[in-house]
């Protein structure tokens, strides 16, 4: 086994009284695409957000290639080499689609400025599907391309790892096929993935490994077949669906 | 460079050759009110440099404004005004960087209200040093005519401008306009965003005080009521806000005829002064959120659709 590009060691985060994330440990190795599930309000997001230093942990450590990143700035997270999408999904109002794509491959872990950051805005914008429509606003795109959209930006710095929260949750049947397929074409492609989702079709087709959450801890991880059939994480999801 | 950017080019350079020239052919009332308009364009463009992209409402060009008179003000004696107008620029960066640092962090509210006080701070400060020397105000004696002071004005306007242009197509306006889009998108993005934002605060910093300093000797008497009055700080957003701050030649267009009909009425009704500036307040919030640049866009949108359409 190689050695691992993200690891995650005890990290913790309360927000006052209530434990979010609770002694986390879980590795990521290179061009794994790793599932993170759990069911709602289970501390996924808040484990993307102490990763990508969108919020700092209470305590535990969080290594990228050995270097410790926890509590970082996320701008200095960005620069080594982290990409994210949002659950709610950000992009730029005030620009279109080409500068919003470009809005990733200025300032992080790989620089362009210029034609060449345009060049890869095209590149990236016909990968995931948007080819010609660069100059579109934001407020006329369908929900998917959105979603396109701010999965080019995270792509544009060539991140070393790739945080995708709940990209595919939100689509119709026929976009979900789509989306199934753009990721595995970035899993193909060897990209080092964290794959937050309910999606259960695509967390087995997608996932090399899950952990799985539930109020904060880590309940279980394996492979997709074996923690789905876990009868911890069966009553943890239908524990949660009876709520 | 692109053909409009051409165009946009010469057009400011002849603007600028006729402002300039206006000393030699304009009457005396003309050269005050062509202060007037100078000052308040180099004010409202340089605040709208930070404030279009970013939305921080800074209220603190009086602090810089009256940092810059002040330095003029006590160093008109021992050093030419050149020196003293870059040395003003400096302080005003300096200053500018400190508050940066303490407030850019904050929520956008937070950063109005410090701002606003800042101002009101120093101006105390000053006050109570100038009670402990036994001083009132400081005497602002120099040979400099309405004339060079004007011309000193254009000279930071065209300044100004060349900056601004050359911000905006750098990786620093680019970063402003996103940090202004969604900061936390920014943040993500690799922008160290609270130094992006700390660097154009320093640079609108910078050229208020600069005003002030090149301004003082037409005030011949300042002392710290009249170069840190809040009224100052309130006319420039508000002029930049009516000419429209997301575009370079945006405050321009609001400082022109706000300072024409400004000058009109504190000439005529000078009671009335507060209500025009709250009425035009109104107006931009209303109707024009986008001031009038916003409006020149629309209206010039619509004529080539229009077009494109017949
Ligand atoms: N900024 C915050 N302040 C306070 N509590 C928070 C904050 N962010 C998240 N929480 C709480 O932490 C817990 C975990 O939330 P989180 O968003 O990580 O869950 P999740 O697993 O992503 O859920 P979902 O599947 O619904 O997206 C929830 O109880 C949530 O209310
Ligand atoms: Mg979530």
């Amino acid at each position: 086994m190689n050695q691992a590009v993200l690891s995650l060691r005890g990290v913790t985060k309360r927000f006052g009284g209530l434990v979010a994330v609770n002694a986390i440990d879980f590795d990521v190795r290179q061009g794994q695409v790793l599932g993170l599930i759990g069911p709602n309000g289970s501390g996924k997001s808040t484990t993307l957000n102490l990763i990508s230093g969108a919020l700092a942990p209470t305590s535990g450590e969080i290594g990228l290639r050995g270097v410790s990143i926890g509590g970082l700035r996320a701008d200095k997270i960005a620069k080594r080499g982290v990409s994210r999408t949002f659950q709610l999904v950000r992009l730029l109002p005030g620009m279109n689609v080409e500068q919003n794509i470009i809005a990733g491959a200025v300032f992080g872990h790989r620089r362009r400025w210029g034609a060449a950051a345009k060049a890869e805005a095209a590149r990236l914008a016909e990968r995931v599907g948007l080819a010609g429509k660069g100059h579109m606003a934001i407020d006329q795109l369908t929900y998917i391309d959105s979603k396109r959209v701010e999965l080019a930006r995270a792509l544009a710095p060539d991140p070393k790892v790739l945080l995708l929260d709940e990209w595919l949750a939100g689509l119709n049947p026929t976009e979900l096929q789509v989306g199934i397929e753009l990721i595995q074409s970035l899993r193909e492609e060897g990209r080092t993935i964290i794959l937050v989702e309910h999606v259960m079709d695509a967390i087995r087709s997608l996932c090399d490994y899950c952990v799985v959450m539930s109020s904060g801890t880590k309940i279980a991880e394996g492979t997709p077949a074996e923690v789905l059939s876990d009868p911890e994480v069966v009553r943890a999801y239908l524990g949660d669906e009876d709520a | 460079m692109s053909s409009t950017e051409i165009q946009g080019f010469v057009f400011a350079a002849l603007a600028l050759l006729v402002a300039g020239a206006l000393p030699y052919f304009g009457s005396d009332y003309v050269l005050s009110l062509g202060i007037s308009i100078a000052m308040f364009t180099v004010l409202a463009t340089s605040w709208a440099l930070f404030s279009g992209p970013t939305h921080y409402i800074s209220l603190a060009t009086a602090a810089f404004f009256g940092l810059g008179t002040y330095t003029t003000g006590l160093g008109f004696e021992s050093l030419p005004i050149w020196s003293l107008i870059i040395l003003a620029g400096v302080l005003g960066a300096v200053l500018a960087a400190l508050v940066g640092l303490a407030t850019l962090r904050l929520s956008g509210v937070y950063f109005v209200i410090f701002t606003l006080g800042l101002a009101e701070l120093i101006r105390q400060v000053i006050t109570w040093g100038q009670n402990m020397t036994g001083q009132k105000g400081l005497y602002v004696l120099t040979d400099l005519t309405e004339a060079h002071l004007y011309q000193m004005l254009v000279a930071l306007a065209a300044l100004v401008f060349l900056v601004g242009w050359l911000i905006g197509r750098s990786r620093l306006g680019f970063a402003l306009r996103i940090i202004g889009d969604d900061e936390t998108v920014a943040a993500h993005s690799g922008i160290n965003t609270a130094q992006a934002k700390v660097l154009l605060f320093m640079v609108s910093g910078a050229v208020a005080a600069m005003t002030g300093a090149i301004l003082a000797p037409r005030y011949i008497y300042i002392e710290p009521s009249l170069a840190f009055t809040p009224l100052l700080s309130f006319q420039v957003v508000i002029m930049a806000l009516l000419g429209g701050v997301h575009r370079l030649w945006g405050p321009i267009v609001g400082v022109i005829p706000f300072t024409l009909i400004l000058e009109t009425i504190s000439a005529n009704f000078p009671n009335q002064v507060t209500l025009f500036i709250g009425i035009v307040f109104l107006v931009i919030v209303y109707f024009i959120p986008r001031g009038f640049a916003g409006l020149i866009e629309t209206v010039r949108n619509w004529s080539a659709w229009r077009e494109a359409r017949s």
